[in-house]
């Protein structure tokens, strides 16, 4: 009986076997047999060549494809958009990646991190500050650093919606505005987006250069992002030196993606008179419009962090000063050092300001 | 309704540019702006073959498509034109046009395109027939007086054909049966083997 049972059950289990064995041939097959054209016309090129040349094929046919593939020529014209290209097909692909992607999947990428910020905020609310406040403040932006933020802050709202008005408006805006009126407004937009382009980029580096140092990845943020930084449950708190690994994340991205993939590429097409030609505005268009509407999308999420999301931080920012308790919760390690004195100027003035604002607390 | 179309006959140009020279006195074109021009392929090399381009009027045309504003808009005889009172000089059209058909004044700093400029197949913009306002911003309205393009109405070999698609596509057809496709000269193809040209 037993070895009854046992002889069934290596016959079912021979079965799923060859059943699996058959159905990965059989997939295999299929995958990899259509690819022996290939095989096929890299071991008989020269042959086919000259078969196909034998069967009289119009050489005319051979010159017109070139010139349909971009094939240069000669031209006397001359001015700055003059090009001795007959037909150009970057074009195609431009339209087509600008008409499809971007402008479908673009604007739910931001609805989307919108939503998903309305969800959060209606299920968690704002992170308050647990422990009761002695009163004591703390330095958390300098002076310095606050202006370069809100410098950067205002003409990253200007660039994003003109930004957005020339991308979407002929969709969302002429129903409103009129074509006359919508032009108007995208006249203005296009200036104003190109001025503050250049502008908004100093400020950008400006900030790596201010803040690079403090956005060194440490062995702690892994934890941070793990527990996600504690916002999913009260009393839960990841470490964090001056900026959590969200910040941190956030920082590399406008570091990389923000100043290469769309600063840079900006002032490509931004500055058409440095002989830069056609295909390479096309992708700097591209890469300049889809990254935008990723960074427009992620930076709701620190809009949010830096207002509604977190108690205080807002003031962080504004006023420059937060409570010590503020910080010990979200930002302990950074509080470990400044009362080491390990940040030099940086923690004096933030105990000077301490008992300059709350004599009586800041002494005991 | 006629559908307008252009077309260069390869093996009749010449390349003598007297449609570039046509155009630009027909509609005052700014210099540096050239909305019609002719390429040479192969310049020098057996095969040499000169082609007039400009606008091409296209039925689904890639400009139309990627204009921020909306500018463009397709005459019943299927003339693309566009309104410069609501073109922004974006540039955009320029780089989805397979022709490079779209031009632009630089009259500022930096680079700063100015409205587009493009062929209008002589039939001028939005403004009212052939009044000063439409001459000064977008040339001559050839067809609004009846006529036919400048530039294939002064092509001297005939090569540059303008019209009505159904009338150019005819006399193109004629053409073809009449020449045959290739040279039939004996030892042509020795002169000149197929593989090169």
């Amino acid at each position: 009986m037993s070895r009854d049972r046992s002889g069934t059950a290596t016959r079912a289990k021979r079965h799923k076997r060859i059943m699996l064995w058959s159905l990965l041939v059989m997939v295999l097959g299929t995958m990899l047999l259509p690819l022996t054209g290939y095989l096929y016309v890299s071991i008989v090129p020269a042959q086919a060549a000259q078969g196909s040349h034998n069967q009289g094929v119009n050489p005319h046919a051979n010159y017109w494809r070139a010139v349909r593939e971009g094939d240069k020529g000669y031209t006397s014209a001359s001015g700055p958009y003059t090009t001795d290209t007959l037909i150009q097909n970057g074009g195609e692909n431009y339209r087509n990646f600008r008409n499809g992607p971007i402008s479908s999947i673009g604007p739910w990428v931001m609805a989307v991190a919108l939503l998903a910020i309305a969800l959060f905020y209606l299920i968690k609310g704002t992170t308050r500050v647990e422990e009761p406040r002695s009163g004591r403040m703390l330095e958390r932006w300098s002076g310095g650093e606050r202006l370069i933020h809100w410098y950067t802050a205002i003409l990253f709202i200007i660039l994003e919606i003109t930004g957005l008005s020339l991308l979407f408006g002929r969709a969302v805006l002429i129903p409103l505005l009129g074509i006359q009126g919508f032009a108007a407004w995208a006249e203005f937009a296009k200036v104003i987006h190109n001025w503050s382009g250049p502008l908004f980029m100093v400020g950008i580096i400006l900030e790596i250069v201010a803040w690079a140092r403090y956005n060194t990845f440490k062995s702690y943020d892994w934890d941070w992002l793990k527990k996600f930084g504690g916002m999913l449950k009260r009393g839960v708190h990841a470490h964090a030196g001056r900026t959590n690994a969200g910040e941190k994340i956030w920082f590399w991205f406008i570091a990389t993606f923000g100043l290469i993939g769309v600063c840079i590429t900006g002032l490509i097409f931004d500055f058409p008179n440095f002989g830069q030609s056609r295909e390479t505005m096309q992708w700097a268009a591209l890469i300049h419009s889809s990254l935008g509407v990723l960074w427009i999308a992620i930076s709701f999420g620190h809009i949010y962090l830096g207002t509604l999301g977190v108690e205080e931080a807002w003031q962080g920012m504004t006023k420059g000063e937060v409570s010590e308790e503020w910080m010990r919760q979200h930002h302990d390690l950074w509080l470990e050092e400044i009362k080491k004195g390990g940040t030099g100027q940086t923690a004096d003035k933030a105990a000077r300001d301490a008992s300059k604002r709350s004599p009586g607390t800041a002494s005991s | 309704m006629a559908r307008m179309k252009f077309l260069c006959d390869a093996e009749r140009c010449i390349e003598c540019n007297g449609c570039v020279t046509a155009c630009k006195n027909a509609n005052e074109v700014p210099w540096g702006v050239n909305r019609r021009r002719v390429i040479t392929l192969k310049d020098g090399e057996p095969g040499e073959k000169s082609i007039s381009v400009a606008c091409m009027h296209c039925t689904d045309a890639p400009c139309a498509a990627v204009c921020p504003v909306d500018c463009f808009y397709t005459t019943p005889d299927g003339i693309v034109l566009h309104d410069k009172d609501l073109c922004i000089g974006c540039g955009y059209c320029f780089y989805a046009c397979p022709f490079g058909a779209p031009q632009y004044p630089q009259k500022e700093a930096f680079g700063v395109r100015g409205k587009m400029d493009k062929c209008t197949f002589c039939a001028g913009g939005p403004l009212p027939d052939n009044s000063a306002e439409e001459y000064k911003k977008y040339g001559s309205n050839r067809i609004a007086e009846g006529k036919l393009p400048a530039c294939a109405e002064m092509c001297a070999t005939k090569a540059l054909l303008a019209g009505d698609g159904d009338m150019v596509a005819d006399i193109y057809r004629k053409r073809i049966t009449k020449r045959g496709g290739r040279p039939k000269t004996w030892g042509w193809e020795t002169a000149y083997p197929p593989s090169r040209s």
